[in-house]
């Protein structure tokens, strides 16, 4: 699951715009609270996935997505003490004591889950969308070396995979007994660390170590693109929409002591306008390349 | 001004109880292209790094002398600040490539230098263009094949303009055509740019007709720095194993040796050994009668096959297919040589032999175990004592059982020690002998001695042998029979003498230059051809 150029429009926005929209998602996940709300805000990742091309890489990782979201919600539903309408006694259970589900528990576990899926979702968009090179750029005047360690961590994860994959077809081709576990550990620490040591060389010999920061220009930065310009305006309105949404109780929930979610037209409006402005940029393919 | 400026240099690593380079003094002139030889642990690649200045300030140890490099002294300028001044590339492409895109890569040195980003947008773009990777700026460097990796590498080192780029043993992770490449893409940075070129190179067919000086090495010493003509004829007396096979080929018919096969032919053609090429003799026409097929066969009928691949696929399952319907029959004891590109199918043919890979349709069938060793040695050596990897008749047949290796921690031993190690782990004990043995491209980055060792040790094997190989010198020397493979399918299978005279990347120099004729492919056998002819000119006529 990593970043590949495709033709879409949140590829070929700048960084900082598909970071910008990214984050203005996970925000919004975590901002609103309405279960239909953020529904919404889960089908607009979902739609922001399949419109940039990423939808199987999101498939995929759903997969690992949802188990953790039941996790939650069966969690929070055996912990959670709240709640009026109990739906199942599981009388004195070890470790938990009396145990008594309610729906308000299940339901709020089934909220927290929904969003530790939207922020899962939001990494893998932002991860196969947004440019890790141009996100090292962002943050080299900041903090040039944590963010190329960073980088470097990523495009180190799929030699590293490799190697083990190397290592353990090696292994498979020993005859006899295999080696001890302690000893496989062994060698494959030394495997990455000879790893680390050549990646140092080359880092060196390209100057890394004597990194000065670029100078700031005018006429240097490229102007704003269509994409850019859309990104960045879909990102300022998603935010807006959920910080106006709790600001006002428009999508007000609330699970104790009895579940309190309003629907009506409000909701819907704002469901609505949040898929909306969330997929408006994607409308607009006009420059998009490969 | 001197490019680069070695001054009474004497380096030592740490823990080493020996120096890696021995008193070394050299000015290379800005332009030349430099060939640095020698036989594995000369100081060919440590002279490389103390030019690029990672000696001694990557590496610590003991420094004495001075380098200087576009007027920088090498001991106050550490590889950070040289690397304007110094391009450099080394032989593995997958460590060197540290960002996420091409672009990115060809950018970062760039940026290192805080260059504004116009002036990193053209220096990417024409890096780019003079390498011909323009259509891979946008695409993710992990995708890349080990060619292409190698060129985007040798563009990140040339974007930033460098005078001086040192590259080391770069071909040798490449199939020949793109070694051939990448030797030609450092020939035109070379002589359009004028950039100084300093290259360390074990496969001196390749690239000595390139060159302008050679330099070579023994035991951290300078023993010859001359042009290639003269260099080949001091190795010729002194050092028979650096000479190119074309360069022992004219020594054993008493012609001076020349670089390259063009040269090599006009000084055959001059002696009227060649005919002339305007008089359009078909290579093909000569002397049919000595071609020798050197036991090649496929087992006598009736004997059971050592491993036989009956129609077998290899398709990705969201990809493409990697082996097509290959079926090949190995006899017991027989000797293969696997050659063909990157990507052709070569690795995955073994892998599937050794039953790491299932076939997605056909059979596999094997006559017994088959060991398999991988591209990397060190990836099997997983104990602290030579003695605890393999069994006692294993390391005895590698020549690597006795005292002296015993205690020894594996990832001390050289290279080729490494290499022989790992095969005593793959041959196993004596009560369970393998059938076939394969080794997947033994011989990357390995001196011609070593090679030939390595062959030496591989015919004394009882087991049959495939060996996927890039080397068609390695080929001729060892094989009774060589599979060419091409996008998955064997596209020729036969006798070497017959596979390797038939073209140009997968021929060695002699057939080359003899143009194939009589089926010669080692310098003795070329001059046995041509000496043994009545009139020197029937040989192509």
């Amino acid at each position: 699951m990593i970043y590949r150029r495709r033709a879409s429009p949140l590829h070929s926005a700048r960084a900082a715009a598909g970071c910008a929209y990214c984050l203005a998602l996970a925000l919004a996940g975590l901002i609103l609270s309405d279960p239909v709300a953020l529904g919404a805000a889960a089908l607009a990742v979902i739609g922001a996935a399949v419109a940039a091309g990423v939808g199987r890489q999101l498939g995929r990782a759903t997969l690992f997505a949802l188990p953790l979201a039941v996790a939650i919600t069966v969690i929070n539903a055996l912990v959670t003490r709240d709640g009026l309408t109990v739906i199942l006694r599981l009388g004195d259970l070890p470790v938990l004591g009396q145990t008594d589900v309610t729906l308000e528990a299940t339901v709020y576990g089934a909220v927290l889950g929904l969003r530790a899926v939207i922020l899962v979702l939001c990494g893998v968009l932002y991860t196969t969308a947004v440019d890790p090179d141009e996100v090292l750029r962002l943050f080299r005047r900041l903090s040039f070396r944590s963010a190329l360690s960073a980088t470097l961590a990523t495009r180190m994860v799929p030699v590293l995979i490799r190697d083990s994959h190397r290592l353990a077809d090696a292994q498979r081709c020993r005859p006899g007994p295999p080696p001890s576990k302690v000893a496989l550990m062994r060698a494959a620490c030394s495997g990455v660390l000879d790893r680390a040591l050549d990646v140092a060389a080359a880092l060196e010999v390209r100057g890394y170590a004597a990194a000065r920061r670029q100078p700031h220009s005018r006429e240097a930065r490229a102007p704003y693109s269509r994409h850019d310009l859309a990104f960045l305006a879909s990102s300022v309105a998603v935010l807006a929409l959920a910080v106006i949404a709790r600001a006002t109780g428009l999508a007000a929930f609330s699970a104790y002591p009895s579940l309190h979610a309003p629907f009506g037209p409000g909701v819907l409006a704002l469901c609505a306008a949040l898929l909306a402005c969330a997929l408006a940029p994607f409308a607009d393919r006009r420059g998009v390349r490969a | 001004m001197s490019a680069v400026s070695l001054d009474h240099v004497t380096y030592t690593y740490p823990g080493a109880s020996r120096p890696a380079l021995r008193n070394v003094t050299l000015q290379i002139a800005p332009g030349e292209l430099v060939v640095v030889v020698g036989t594995s642990g000369s100081g060919k690649s440590t002279l490389l790094r103390a030019v690029s200045g990672l000696v001694p300030h990557f590496h610590g140890g003991t420094f004495a002398g001075r380098v200087e490099v576009g007027g920088l002294d090498t001991r106050a300028h550490g590889p950070g600040e040289l690397s304007a001044a110094v391009g450099t590339l080394f032989q593995d492409p997958e460590t060197q490539v540290v960002m996420g895109t091409v672009r990115g890569e060809l950018g970062f040195g760039l940026e290192n230098r805080g260059l504004p980003a116009a002036a990193i947008a053209r220096g990417v773009e024409e890096a780019a263009l003079a390498l011909g990777i323009a259509h891979l700026l946008d695409r993710p460097t992990d995708e890349l094949s080990g060619g292409e990796l190698q060129r985007v590498a040798l563009g990140a080192a040339l974007a930033g303009r460098p005078s001086v780029v040192v590259l080391d043993e770069p071909t040798s992770q490449l199939d020949p055509v793109a070694g051939d490449e990448l030797i030609g893409l450092l020939r035109r940075a070379n002589e359009d740019a004028d950039t100084t070129i300093v290259l360390a190179e074990h496969r001196l067919e390749r690239c000595l007709a390139a060159a302008d000086r050679v330099l070579a090495l023994d035991a951290g010493t300078i023993v010859c720095d001359a042009p290639p003509t003269q260099f080949l004829d001091w190795a010729g007396r002194s050092a028979p194993s650096l000479q190119t096979p074309g360069a022992r080929l004219l020594s054993a018919l008493g012609v001076a040796p020349a670089p390259g096969v063009k040269r090599a032919r006009a000084a055959l053609r001059a002696r009227g050994w060649l005919p002339d090429p305007v008089q359009g003799a078909s290579p093909a026409n000569g002397v049919a009668g000595r071609r020798r097929r050197r036991g090649w066969g496929r087992g006598a009928p009736g004997t059971a096959a050592a491993l036989a691949l009956d129609g077998v696929w290899c398709e990705l399952r969201s990809g493409p297919a990697i082996l097509r319907g290959v079926s090949l029959t190995v006899a017991p004891g027989e000797r293969i040589a696997l050659m063909g590109r990157n990507g052709a199918g070569k690795s995955t043919l073994l892998r599937h032999a050794a039953g790491l890979d299932e076939p997605t349709r056909g059979r596999v069938r094997s006559a017994g175990r088959v060991a398999l060793l991988l591209q990397n040695p060190t990836d099997y050596l997983v104990h602290e004592r030579v003695d605890h990897e393999a069994a006692p008749e294993a390391l005895a047949l590698v020549s690597l059982a006795g005292p002296e290796y015993a205690e020894r921690h594996p990832r001390e031993l050289s290279g080729g020690e490494r290499q022989r190690l790992a095969l005593a782990v793959v041959l196993g004990p004596a009560d369970e002998p393998a059938a076939v043995v394969c080794l997947d491209e033994p011989t990357r980055g390995m001196d011609r001695d070593r090679g030939q060792e390595l062959s030496g040790l591989l015919r004394k094997l009882d087991a049959a042998v495939v060996v996927a190989t890039h080397d068609p010198e390695f080929a001729a020397g060892f094989a009774q029979r060589v599979v060419l493979l091409a996008d998955g399918g064997v596209i020729a299978d036969g006798p070497p003498a017959t596979v390797l005279t038939g073209g140009s990347y997968f021929a060695t120099e002699t057939a080359r230059i003899l143009g194939g004729a009589g089926g010669a492919l080692t310098p003795a056998e070329g001059a046995a051809l041509i000496a043994g002819a009545p009139d020197h000119s029937e040989v192509l006529v």
